[in-house]
């Protein structure tokens, strides 16, 4: 037990939990806690689509964007690689539930095709990065457009994506860490030390990438804002110009 | 990557010239924003690899599925991982492939929803002073037939 510098040190570089990984009784009880917001998710999802079709597109690039941001395996300061998870982008459009059941489907891919994560860890990933990530980032996202809301409309959202999506990318690793933590406690200091180790180890590797996914989901949603001006504003994202926020913003295009 | 170089060339000579038509001259100081995100991030993604940051490790950069099953083992020496995946990838080549396919189909439906949202910004005739790219507006002539509300 004396090597958990070396298990953290190899875990850091990868996000989600290998297969097989989590004893039997972990696996099934973070399957049982992930099932039901996968549930709920899948019926947001199409609560989402029957109350605006015009959606349909907007939900699926959230989901794609998920895609592809895990499949970006980004070098990190440690010397290792990790990547992204794109759930921030989905959670703020759509609302948390609905990446439950989007970042369900990357995960099944990356288990089922790439061997990277696992089908008996998958409650687990899930939970960590389509339960817990979405709603976290979501939370950051409110809270900082509440903060910023005297601020011209476009970088208030900027900063409140920014925000939103870099806190969904730590989030789920510090609930990746917790999860190890529980399965392998430290044997000099229990739960509490493992967890406090795995998680200033994710720390250092996943700051950047999720400084780069903030970044990344605030350019989406800019080009978003501008071509999907309609779709934001029905979505809440954008303010509308009622309240004389967006007036700023279309006086400088003019 | 045509048009960083012509925001570029834009700042460089007098901001009228750069352009060419006014709407995207006026919209430059946000496209220039957008730019500047993205090659922070760029940054941000290159500077471990410029600075050397994986010198000290046998093998930099790894992704370390296998180092890490290796050290669980350590950790937790009676451990053993119950489950196997049920399909792994004979190569580190088909791997990075299927990492690829993964890739180009999320940006590929991204790639397709701007497309259609360009199209139907650009179709859609002027409706009050909201949008940013109001000039673009003489372009809705084209086709006011196609607006859908």
């Amino acid at each position: 037990m004396t090597t958990i510098h070396e298990v953290l040190e190899s875990w850091s570089h990868n996000m989600h939990i290998a297969e097989g990984f989590l004893p039997p009784v972990h696996a099934v009880a973070w399957t049982v806690a992930a099932a039901p917001f996968v549930l709920h998710g899948a019926r947001s999802v199409t609560l989402a689509v029957r109350a605006d079709p015009d959606a349909k597109l907007l939900l699926g690039a959230s989901g794609a964007f998920c895609f592809v941001l895990s499949a970006l395996k980004i070098p990190s300061v440690t010397g290792s690689c990790s990547h992204p998870t794109g759930a921030g982008l989905g959670a703020i459009l759509f609302r948390p539930p609905v990446m439950a059941a989007l970042g369900t489907v990357t995960l099944l891919f990356q288990a089922l095709l790439l061997a990277h994560g696992g089908l008996t860890t998958l409650g687990a990933n899930v939970f960590s990065m389509a339960v817990v990530g979405p709603w976290v980032g979501y939370g950051g996202y409110r809270l900082v457009r509440r903060l910023t809301a005297r601020l011209p409309e476009t970088t208030a959202l900027g900063f409140a994506v920014f925000a939103g999506a870099a806190l969904a990318s730590l989030s789920t690793y510090s609930v990746t860490s917790l999860q190890l933590a529980l399965a392998f406690p430290d044997a000099g200091s229990g739960v509490l030390g493992a967890f406090a180790k795995f998680g200033a180890i994710f720390s250092i590797t996943q700051i950047p990438l999720a400084v780069i996914e903030g970044l990344v989901t605030v350019v989406i949603v800019r080009l978003l804002s501008t071509v999907a001006r309609d779709e934001l504003l029905r979505l809440a994202v954008l303010r509308s110009a009622a309240g004389g926020s967006a007036a700023p913003a279309g006086g400088r295009a003019v | 990557m045509a048009s960083p170089e012509r925001d570029t060339a834009g700042h460089g000579g007098t901001p009228a010239d750069g352009g060419g038509p006014g709407p995207r001259t006026s919209g430059r100081p946000r496209a220039a924003t957008t730019w500047l995100l993205v090659l922070v991030a760029a940054l941000i993604a290159v500077l471990p690899l410029l600075i050397g940051a994986g010198r000290h490790l046998a093998e930099p950069f790894a992704g370390a599925d296998g180092q890490a099953e290796e050290a669980v083992g350590e950790l937790a020496p009676d451990y053993r991982p119950w489950f196997a995946p049920l399909y792994e990838a004979p190569s580190g080549e088909i791997e990075s492939g299927l990492f690829a396919l993964q890739a180009a189909i999320g940006a590929g439906v991204i790639g397709y929803y701007f497309g259609a949202a360009r199209t139907r910004h650009r179709l859609r005739p002027a409706a009050g002073g909201v949008r940013p790219g109001g000039g673009a507006s003489p372009g809705a002539e084209a086709g006011p037939g196609t607006d859908r509300r």
